[in-house]
This record gives structure tokens, sequence and C-alpha cells, in this order.
């Protein structure tokens, strides 16, 4: 209990000061190359580092994991939205898994 | 003020659709805390406080992992990280002399979403940009609980297919943006290659395997593929 207590507070605080900080105290531009560059790339190395590997164990088997990554590689290429892509990648663990259940 | 009414009243009815979306997005990480065994009044207060898809899914899963309270607090900065920017550049569209209590209600609705809103607009006033906070909080807030009620009775099979819910956003996320630039996609490879490297080091944490991988692989792009200023903005 006192840890979820906990668990909220810590990352209520660490996002909302994240957010207040620069809004209230800081009013000039950054024009650092180098951290601009950082921060561009921020977002992409962050999603993949937290999406490989854990998408292949998030399943009840590694096979049904493997397909759910490339398939929602695939569907991404072709530019679908973001619901599209994470319904096409559980349907193929549903498939994957019923499949695995009847070898 | 009638001025400021109308405005507020666009403001509410443009950020519906982000709202619906974050409803539908939020099902997947009320699912996500579940199955990490965060129950639904928390997760439901997480979403409430923190806004944010995968900065709250970092949180989750370091805490989930057994992280320390420091992993969990640099992991959810660090991923948000690109808050500053916006915030940064939300203050320079608004009035100078915009109190600072308007402005630390404002810092609570800069996500990608609420912020593109909200610069998408002829002017930024505290009074739009509250407005087009509340639905998409309550959608966001209300999906989580959702997520995390069906959760609780979900079938062995669907729930393990729900797993990979937000793990796929992620894809549909990064690999657009990979598509179009050769820069994108080489940090994407390299956090892809480092993560499931260090991932064979039993001994380091996720929170840790993350923030070294998003550290490292930034630091060096930024170093050797750095964006043009239009670029990176």
């Amino acid at each position: 209990m006192t840890d979820l207590v906990l668990l909220v507070l810590v990352m209520a605080g660490a996002t909302y000061l994240l957010r207040a900080l620069p809004l209230v105290a800081l009013r000039e531009r950054i024009e650092n190359p180098w951290l601009l560059s950082f921060l561009h790339y921020v977002p992409f190395a962050v999603l993949t580092a937290m999406t490989v590997p854990a998408i292949l164990t998030a399943t009840n088997a590694v096979v049904s994991g493997t397909v759910a990554l490339l398939v929602a590689i695939l569907v991404a290429l072709r530019g679908r939205s973001l619901m599209t892509v994470a319904l096409a990648a559980a349907a193929a663990v549903l498939v994957t898994e019923a499949v695995l259940a009847l070898l | 003020m009638a001025q400021v009414d109308g405005e507020a009243r666009e403001a509410v009815r443009d950020s519906f659709p982000i709202a619906l979306g974050y409803f539908t997005v939020a099902l997947a990480f009320g699912l996500y805390a579940i199955g990490a065994g965060v129950p639904a009044a928390a997760a439901g207060l997480v979403s409430l406080t923190n806004l944010s898809s995968s900065g709250q899914f970092a949180g989750i899963t370091i805490f989930a992992d057994g992280g320390t309270w420091l992993q969990v607090a640099l992991g959810v900065a660090l991923v948000n990280l690109r808050y500053v920017l916006m915030g940064v550049s939300l203050g320079q569209r608004l009035d100078p002399v915009t109190p600072t209590w308007q402005r630390l209600v404002m810092a609570a609705g800069i996500t990608d979403e609420i912020y593109a809103l909200g610069m998408a607009r002829p002017r930024v006033t505290f009074a739009n940009y509250a407005a087009s906070m509340v639905l998409p909080i309550a959608g966001w807030t209300g999906g989580t609980l959702v997520g995390a009620a069906v959760g609780e009775v979900l079938p062995d099979a669907l729930r393990s297919a729900f797993g990979v819910l937000l793990y796929a956003m992620f894809v549909a996320i990064v690999v657009p943006a990979a598509r179009a630039s050769g820069k994108v996609l080489a940090v994407v490879l390299a956090a892809a290659a480092l993560s499931a490297a260090l991932s064979f080091l039993p001994a380091l944490a996720v929170g840790w395997r993350i923030i070294i991988v998003t550290v490292v692989v930034c630091a060096v792009a930024a170093t050797v593929l750095p964006v043009p200023s239009e670029e990176g903005s």
C-alpha cells in the first residue's frame, strides 16, 4: 500500500517537474545543437529500448511475441494507425497461440 | 470575455478526438498495470497525475521489476524529457504576464497531442489551453480504470494477446519515423541491439538498462548524426 502511494507520488513528481519548470522558469529558446539532437532522438531510443526485447516475453510464448513484433512492424510500415497496429499484433498473438496449441 | 468563452468552447471540441484516442490507449495501459500487479485505483491515480503513456509504462515496468525509487524517477523523467522542450516553446507563445499559477495548471497538460493542438492555434492562452486539457485527462483516466477492471476478469489467452498492445503502439510510433529518416533508423537499430545485448546481463535491472541504452545511443547519435535545427524541432 505504502509502495503504491510512493509509486504515484514519485511518478507524478518526476513528470510534473519536467513540465512545470521550463514553463515557469525558462523563457529562452534552447539553441545548443547537440542538446537539440539528443532530445530529438530520445523518444525513438527509449521506446525501442522498452520494446526490445521485452515484447518477446510479454506473451505466453516467445514465438507469439516474436510474431507480434514482426506483424506490428509490417503493419506500421504500411502506415496504419496506432490502434490498427496494436490490434493486429494482438490478433497475431491469439492466432499464433491457437496454432501452437494444436501442434 | 465572449471571445475567450468561444475559444474555450472550440478548444474543448477540438480536443475530443484526442480524448477518444487517449481512452483506447489507456485501456491498454490499464491492462498492463493489472498484469504488472498494480491495482486499478493506483493505475487510475498514476494516469490522472502523469498523463503520459510511455512515461507511465516505463515507471510501472521498473516498479514491477523491483527497481529502486531513483530508477523509477529517472526512468520516468528520461522518457518524458521531451516535455522540457515543449514546456520551453509553449512558454514562449504565452503572454509574458501570464501568472505563475496559470502556468502551473497548463504544465499538467503538456502532452504530445495537447501541446500540438495548442501550438496549432493562432494564440495560446490559459483559457484555451486549459479547456483543451479537460476531456483528454478524463479519457485517459477513465480508459485506465476500464482497462484495469477488464484486465482483472480477462481469460488467459486474451491477456496474453493484450500484453503486446502497448509495445505494438510503440512500434507504430517508431517505425514511420525510422522509415522517413535514416538517422532515426540508425538510432532505433542501435537501441534495439544494445538493449537486447544488455538484457543478457541478469544483474542489470530493466530500469537502468532503458536509461543506459537511451543516454548512450542518443549521446552518440547527437555527436555523429546531429539533426539540423528545423528537423529537430
